[in-house]
């Protein structure tokens, strides 16, 4: 077997514990999407263009409340807008290779996939730019298959997840799965702690913008405690 | 929703939207060399995020009515304590997971 194949597997592989959670939530959306009056194929083509679980999740809420469609649009928007972040993170993993592969990592790119990839790449070193993408391929693959496919199941064959299916709180433990074993330095430490608190502090603002400032202010934080770490270290030795 | 809603459109733009937001510096800096202090940036954005995106879901579930619940509160203690101790996300689900379930059948 090739490099290649291998992390394309290793990537199939580091996504299946979070098929746990994406499959119920496929489904429930599914299952919702009907219910709120969308046909089925409306359904699916939502799950297989928009493929962004909370943004497709808000959007239908404000269908059903029957916002104006503008309002429905920015505000699924908006909730995505964190992903510019996940896009600029992997330019210099992803960056270098041709148009219609990084099209398509765009369409694969969201929470769990950049995740994975994110923690992959800068934990191992050495890989290349195939292997890469590979790896992130695989981390996909398992996640849109099942995405697709619960969508189709729910919206067809409505609700099958059992009575006390704690799925609200599934999500949240696979988005501190994804940051958990990143939180290996202090500047790491310290930007997670902004984000929180700012978060928090900011919850008051409109279409989820709050998350976007904190996430700024957290990454400045980290940066300046990585600068400030390093040159704490240099002036050390020019003391000494 | 009101029987003349355009869905189609809804879903066209959201879609065409995302993928813009995704595809966006992957898409337009390719494999042009970012700055340094750019780069230093971008090593905090997984920490910068999701524990902003966590930190309400689990203080104040939507599912308990936004008051904080102690079942919800050790899982993600317990996801969050494996994740950093084990580096694997696997374990740091199993343990969310696992506490998720099994608590109100000690507790």
């Amino acid at each position: 077997m090739s490099q290649v194949t291998r992390s394309y597997w290793q990537g199939v592989r580091t996504a299946l514990p979070f098929l746990l959670v994406m499959g119920p939530f496929a489904l429930l959306f599914g299952v919702l999407a009907t219910e709120a009056g969308l046909t089925r194929v409306e359904t699916t083509a939502f799950s297989v263009i928009v493929i962004a679980g909370a943004a497709q999740f808000v959007a239908l809420q404000l269908l059903t409340e029957s916002a104006p469609l503008a309002a429905v649009i920015l505000t699924g928007l908006a909730v995505n807008l964190r992903m510019l972040f996940y896009s600029a993170a992997l330019v210099p993993h992803l960056g270098d290779a041709p148009l219609w592969k990084r099209a398509l990592a765009g369409y694969l790119l969201f929470d769990q996939t950049y995740g994975m990839a994110i923690q992959r790449f800068e934990t191992l070193t050495g890989m290349t730019g195939t292997q890469k993408y590979a790896y992130f391929y695989g981390c996909a693959t398992p996640l849109v298959i099942f995405w697709y496919g619960f969508t189709v199941v729910g919206a067809v064959a409505g609700n099958l997840i059992p009575e006390g299916y704690p799925l609200d709180f599934a999500v949240p433990i696979t988005f501190i799965a994804l940051f958990a074993p990143a939180l290996r330095s202090l500047p790491h430490l310290g930007a997670a702690f902004v984000s929180v608190v700012a978060t928090l502090a900011l919850g008051w603002v409109p279409y989820n913008l709050g998350l976007i400032i904190a996430a700024l202010i957290a990454m400045a934080s980290g940066a300046a405690l990585e600068l400030w770490l390093t040159r704490r270290a240099e002036g050390g030795s020019d003391a000494a | 929703m009101p029987p003349d809603t355009n869905i189609w459109l809804v879903i066209f733009c959201l879609g065409v939207g995302t993928f813009l937001v995704r595809f966006s510096f992957i898409g337009i800096i390719g494999d042009r060399d970012l700055p340094e202090w750019v780069l230093r940036h971008l090593r905090y954005v997984a920490v910068a995020v999701m524990p902003g995106l966590v930190a309400p879901l689990v203080l104040w579930p939507d599912a308990t009515g936004g008051t904080p619940e102690a079942s919800r509160l050790a899982a993600a203690g317990a996801a969050l304590l494996a994740g950093v101790l084990t580096r694997s996300p696997l374990w740091s689900i199993v343990a969310g997971f696992g506490t998720l379930l099994l608590y109100p059948l000690i507790f």
